[in-house]
């Protein structure tokens, strides 16, 4: 009985270790499939051209408790699967102090997730601006041809590109993170 | 049987079920418990139900300000924040503090030793301990009504689901969702005991001669309802621990400004949530096997199929999870994939419906009070579980999501399912747990009353559902009000045939008509039926010998 007893709890106490190796799983799930809108990160550019031609649409929002503005320089571009482009988006710190923050993003619909490839991004780093300093952030990426196979990407003629900054959570360069757990950004 | 003599005298009074090991009294405590919270979990789905049988909020400011203090010129927000926060507490009430320990702990620790024919649970001191590690749990979450919640409210509003940001820092900062968490933790460690313990009584200790396949379905619904729970609670426990420390040390799991995904708690919610569901249903299924086959004096058709049905539907359960989240922006294949699953479950529960009509089928009918209950159930589990195959189509889901359709279909299997399978399995077992029978008239007008009561409730919300009505508001347009008119009606019958079962109970205990070893006559078969009613306070000194093969 001692035995079964053991066996059972080592059961639960697996269960209960996987539910926590669940977190890196599903993010490691996420961007092997660009399940939830997770963009793809590509080193090189696609060599050929692809025949469909996208729309691309660009968000860009801040949190709360980050005296950000953030917006892109032109709000959408039509973009042929399989070309680069290239797309900045105008980021102003308001804060007379140095604030770090991050970056965090998706593509709607979420489906598009795998065949959305950024070469490189400002979001792949934390960003540090200075007090009322402003920056042209880059964003370089292209839509995967092989998009055009897909069928459930058939009726999808318009894909949105979402960012959000967020204040940094890493307290170390700068003195930003302590305003956060002061309570600046209290719920309404 | 043997003398009593070779036990020390048992403790009485307080004593017997404060420090109690053994497994009757443990169960009729769970019993006392689940009565309890299930009266006050009625009594909250009553208030909602006044508050909606009408447009407009009328009961809630009230309320607000009788149990928030809330001032009378901002009681109409308080009014809306206590009727999420009463929706939440009552599903989490009839959940882990209702169906669960009526069902597993009642029932089970009661009725699973004298079923195998074994003397008592296997470590009778952990039974006790995951008994009393419940009222604490539900201590815990009593208090969390009336702590801060979301800023200036209290109380947890978020609904039983706990999805996060809501249950987060961002919806609710102040603590009374942390005693929640932390009230689900113990009621989840009470039952992750509760499990081992079954499982382990039943694999070691069945009577000499009482293999696996000859073992009474109930303890194989048991057995596959704690196997259940110990693959899922822990996830729950893993996700609310994760929530809490998301909430109180700055963890990211669930807050994307740290890069956590809120959609990983609903995915670590449901794949406990899920198989939650068949936790509570498993054990009804078990009873109402026994009812069926023992009032038509034929043993259950096809045993083995019943058996291995609801380890099928025990299986199936654990990768049907994200049914619950047809909305969240998933890949069609995935959609796909899930409905299909869902609806595979549709097979082993057709399975045994179509099996407990077979049963009957032929069978030398005697309709006793809990064949009614248990006729009942294969009627409304049946209506929950066509709605449930509805729902299953994440096209249809798309419109139906979290409108009363839903709301409708698993009460249907619940509150109607679940808790006609806890009345079935106690108008059955009553007489042998006090010794004592029932008005048996009087058990089939309160069958009546509930009957009526409950399908008048939640019928017409199927059609709210249908016309758009979404679920967990306090108010709603005009145009809903017929339909929610007539469910709240039937709310108060349902509420009233529970004060008419206290009576019965009551009259039982008043009157002391014995009910001797067997009421039920030729037709009980399984071995708590050779033992005294109530049975002697340590059973089965000679283990029981189990021979033939018709046992079940």
């Amino acid at each position: 009985m001692t035995v079964s007893a053991v066996l059972i709890s080592g059961a639960i106490f697996s269960m209960l270790g996987l539910s926590f190796a669940a977190v890196p799983l599903y993010r490691m799930f996420c961007s092997a499939t660009g399940y939830g809108g997770t963009t793809q990160v590509a080193k090189i550019a696609p060599a050929t051209e692809g025949q469909r031609d996208i729309i691309v649409r660009f968000n860009a929002n801040v949190a709360k408790g980050l005296p950000w503005s953030f917006e892109p320089e032109t709000p959408q571009i039509r973009l042929r699967t399989g070309k680069v482009a290239t797309v900045f988006y105008k980021v102003t710190n308001h804060a007379d102090r140095p604030i770090a923050a991050q970056a965090l993003y998706n593509v709607t619909p979420e489906n598009s997730g795998g065949y959305f490839d950024k070469i490189s991004c400002f979001c792949f780093t934390e960003q540090t601006l200075g007090p009322h300093e402003s920056a042209d952030m880059p964003v370089v990426f292209f839509l995967d041809p092989a998009l055009e196979q897909d069928e459930s990407m058939k009726n999808v003629d318009q894909i949105t590109l979402s960012y959000t900054f967020f204040i940094s959570k890493n307290p170390a360069p700068v003195t930003a993170s302590s305003d956060h757990s002061e309570g600046s950004d209290k719920p309404l | 049987m043997a003398t009593a003599s070779a036990h020390p005298a048992h403790p009485t009074g307080l004593k017997r079920y404060l420090f109690s090991t053994n497994h009757k009294d443990i169960g009729i405590l769970y019993l006392v418990f689940a009565v309890i919270a299930g009266v006050f979990g009625a009594f909250l789905s009553i208030l909602m139900r006044m508050e909606l049988q009408y447009p407009g909020i009328q009961i809630f400011t009230h309320l607000a300000q009788i149990v928030d203090g809330a001032a009378p010129e901002t009681a109409i927000d308080a009014a809306k924040n206590l009727y999420n926060v009463t929706i939440t507490i009552h599903g989490l009430i009839m959940i882990f503090f209702m169906v669960m320990p009526a069902l597993i702990g009642g029932f089970g620790n009661y009725f699973i030793p004298l079923m195998i024919g074994a003397p008592d649970m296997a470590f009778p001191r952990l039974n006790n301990i995951s008994f009393w590690l419940l009222p604490a749990s539900l201590g815990l979450a009593v208090i969390s009504l009336f702590m801060e919640g979301a800023p200036g409210m209290l109380g947890f509003g978020g609904g039983w689901v706990m999805y996060p940001p809501l249950s987060a820092n961002t919806g609710h900062p102040g603590p009374a969702m942390d005693f929640l968490i932390l009230g689900l933790h113990i009621a989840g460690i009470s039952s992750l005991v509760g499990s081992i313990n079954l499982i382990t009584t039943i694999f070691n200790m069945r009577a000499p001669g009482m293999t696996m396949h000859k073992m009474p379905l109930f303890a194989w619904g048991m057995l596959t309802a704690a196997f259940l729970l110990v693959l899922s609670l822990p996830v729950l426990a893993g996700a609310l621990t994760m929530l809490l420390t998301d909430r109180n040390f700055g963890t990211t799991f669930f807050d994307p400004s740290g890069g956590g995904d809120p959609l990983l708690f609903q995915h670590l919610f449901w794949f406990f949530g899920h198989p939650e569901v068949y936790i509570m249903i498993l054990p009804a299924f078990g009873i109402i096997s026994h009812i069926v086959s023992t009032f038509a004096k034929k043993p259950v058709f096809g045993y083995l199929g019943m058996a291995y049905a609801m380890v099928a539907i025990g299986i199936v359960g654990f990768v049907v999870w994200a049914h619950h989240m047809y909305t969240v922006g998933m890949s069609l294949d995935t959609q796909r994939y899930f409905v299909f699953a869902t609806m595979v479950i549709a097979v082993p529960t057709g399975v045994k419906i179509f099996s407990w009509i077979a049963t009957m089928w032929g069978g030398s009918i005697t309709f006793r009070a809990p064949m009614y209950w248990a006729i009942g159930f294969i009627f409304v589990f049946t209506v929950g579980g066509v709605t449930g195959v509805v729902l299953a189509n994440a096209a249809a889901d798309r419109a139906l999501h979290e409108t009363y359709y839903v709301v409708a279909h698993f009460h249907y299997t619940l509150s109607l399912g679940a808790v006609f399978g806890i009345f079935a399995g106690f108008y059955y077992w009553f007489p042998k747990m006090s010794g004592y029978l029932y008005n048996e008239r009087l058990a089939k007008i309160h069958f009546w009353m509930f009957f009526i009561g409950v399908n008048l409730t939640f019928f017409p919300q199927h059609f709210l559902g249908l016309a758009g009505m979404p679920r967990r508001y306090i108010d709603y347009p005009n145009a809903y009000m017929l339909w929610n008119s007539v469910s709240s009606i039937g709310s108060y019958i349902s509420g009233l045939s529970v004060i008419f079962f206290l009576y019965i109970v009551f009259q039982a205990f008043a009157q002391k008509r014995l009910a001797g070893a067997n009421p039920w006559g030729p037709g009980a078969t399984t071995l708590e039926w050779t033992l005294s009613s109530p049975p002697p306070f340590h059973q089965f000194d000679t283990l029981p010998r189990i021979v033939g093969s018709d046992s079940h």
